[in-house]
């Protein structure tokens, strides 16, 4: 494999595998006046699938979005409260943005492949960090397709628009596109809420796979798919993390009766 | 009501078909190689060509394209920047106010503040007078195809670590750039026909003149000069001149369809 990461990671053995850990500690965040997120603590485990779940509105993406930072750029936006990869503060102001975001990788709800070659798409990222030879391009960008399971689908037309594939395609490869980056941390935004039932089964493996390797935080208005895709369930609620713990437990036995209620669809 | 869509769209059309037609008719049997190579003859004389217009008005287009471009595709870049600022909606509500501007008023304006203080009509006087004119139309154009770049993209670059810089670049003016050329395009052609500005500052040239500090000739001018005379050999060369002006006008928005077909088909929506 050739060397991909220059940004700097845990390099003992026992470091390795809490790589990717995300903790949440009392975190708030405000747009303005209105505050979207209140308090939040949580603390997701390394290489687990995490699923926000909650009404609309209720602040899943602007968690996702604090996480690699994204929000920033919205004028008027502050926090309170810290949330951290592997123990170090985001929000350290000695932390490199980009460095944390080739760290963590983002898929949104709608796929938005550039007006590029399926390849330039998925060399992107890499191209970034410097990887200019173009045997060493050729191997991540095919790597990181047939991670996705879309390699033999595009092989032969990889200098072709990306534009002129599927939705559940154009999706695998933007998928594709921020594994190049060889994350340690993938957050999706609801990636299957615009695709039919395959494609939607399709990324749902895709998310089963990739959990081996690397924390997935995928955020779902599906609750069949949060139930099947996620081992950690995370219940948000006007703002506020109602309930958070492993899957089945929040499904079968929730605690919290505001939980139970959203569930079994009362609301939401 | 679909009937009489379909009518208009006909209508629509149908001035540009029978201009076309009607110069080709008048025009083409004037056309000959001597037309774009050689001067335009005395009074009367028949022959002679129209080549110190011809080239006259490539000249005034590229003088007003280094002037409208630049500062057109800057002030665009501005407006979609810095969408809410009070000085974006003062620059856009002004952009606006000079598009609708009679082209006979930049003309005096310019005569005012380039000719009557030197006491002399130049090249460069017109080249600035269809610059001015450039500047609103390149504008607004940048400033909307900057502004159909979708957000997603400039996520989607900045969320795989891309710094905001190069994202600026390399996504959201590479993908607008097929559209701002357009634009700047369409105000080309817009402004190579322009007769008014040029009267009080290009003033016309019958002889040979590349300078930019001497008046000269121009294509419009050119016809306007023929077309208002009596003999029926400058008629015919009026005719001729507006082939070959219109020939330019199509070969440019011809250009422009062309670079808004970028590589990769349809941008994204
Ligand atoms: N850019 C913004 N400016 C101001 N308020 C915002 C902004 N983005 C989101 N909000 C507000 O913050 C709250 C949380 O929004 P968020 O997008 O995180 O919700 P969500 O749980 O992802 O909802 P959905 O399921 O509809 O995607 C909402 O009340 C929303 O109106
Ligand atoms: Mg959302």
């Amino acid at each position: 494999m050739t060397a991909v990461a220059p940004v700097a990671r845990p390099a003992s053995a026992a470091a390795a595998n809490t790589i990717g850990t995300i903790e949440a500690r009392d975190f708030s965040f405000w747009y303005g006046k209105k505050q979207a997120l209140k308090g939040i603590s949580m603390k997701v485990p390394p290489r687990s699938v995490t699923a926000l779940i909650g009404p609309s509105g209720c602040g899943k993406s602007t968690f996702l979005r604090s996480i690699n930072r994204l929000n920033d750029l919205i004028p008027g936006v502050r926090h309170e409260g810290d949330l951290c990869l592997d123990s170090n503060s985001v929000y350290n102001p000695s932390l490199d943005v980009v460095a944390l975001r080739q760290r963590v990788g983002m898929v949104f709800q709608r796929w938005n492949p550039f007006p590029k070659s399926i390849y330039e798409n998925v060399a992107y990222g890499p191209r970034i960090n410097g990887i200019a030879d173009e045997a060493s391009l050729d191997e991540i960008v095919e790597r990181s397709l047939r991670r996705t399971a879309i390699w033999d689908e595009v092989k032969d037309r990889l200098r072709t628009s990306a534009l002129g594939l599927s939705g559940g395609q154009q999706q695998r490869v933007c998928i594709a596109r921020a594994l190049a980056n060889q994350p340690e941390v993938l957050l999706l935004d609801e990636p299957a809420s615009a695709l039919d039932p395959s494609s939607t089964q399709r990324i749902e493996e895709l998310v089963y796979e990739l959990k081996r390797e690397l924390t997935i935080i995928i955020v779902t208005h599906n609750l069949q798919q949060a139930a099947r895709a996620s081992e950690y369930t995370a219940f948000f609620f006007t703002g506020e993390l109602v309930e958070f713990g492993p899957t089945e437990q929040i499904f079968t036995s929730p605690r919290e009766e505001r939980t139970e209620a959203y569930i079994t669809g009362r609301f939401g | 009501m679909i009937g009489f869509t379909y009518l208009a769209a006909i209508l629509a059309t149908l001035p540009l078909v029978l201009i076309l037609a009607h110069l080709v008719r008048k025009g083409a049997s004037s056309l000959s190689l001597a037309f774009f190579t050689h001067m335009p003859g005395s009074v009367g004389e028949p022959g002679g060509g129209m080549a110190n217009a011809i080239v006259g008005t490539l000249m005034l287009i590229g003088i007003a394209s280094i002037i409208g471009l630049p500062i057109g595709i800057g002030a665009g870049l501005y407006l979609a920047e810095k969408k809410g600022t009070p000085l974006a909606s003062t620059v856009r509500f002004l952009s606006d106010v000079l598009n609708g501007l009679p082209s006979i008023v930049m003309g005096i304006f310019a005569w005012e503040v380039l000719v009557r203080p030197v006491r002399h009509f130049s090249a460069l006087a017109g080249g600035v007078a269809l610059g001015a004119m450039m500047i609103p139309l390149v504008t607004r154009t940048t400033e909307e195809m900057l502004l159909v770049v979708p957000t997603s993209l400039r996520e989607a670059a900045l969320a795989l670590g891309y710094p905001k810089w190069r994202t600026s670049i390399s996504v959201v003016l590479r993908t607008a750039l097929a559209g701002i050329v357009t634009g700047a395009l369409v105000a080309v052609a817009r402004i190579a026909g322009e007769t008014a500005p040029l009267l009080f500052t290009a003033l016309g040239n019958q002889f040979w003149s590349t300078s930019v500090r001497e008046p000269i000739a121009a294509l419009p001018l050119q016809i306007f000069t023929y077309a208002i005379n009596a003999y029926d050999e400058w008629h015919r060369q009026a005719w001729a001149g507006a082939l070959v002006l219109i020939t330019i006008v199509l070969i440019i928005s011809l250009a422009a369809r062309f670079a808004t077909r970028s590589r990769f088909g349809a941008p994204v929506d």
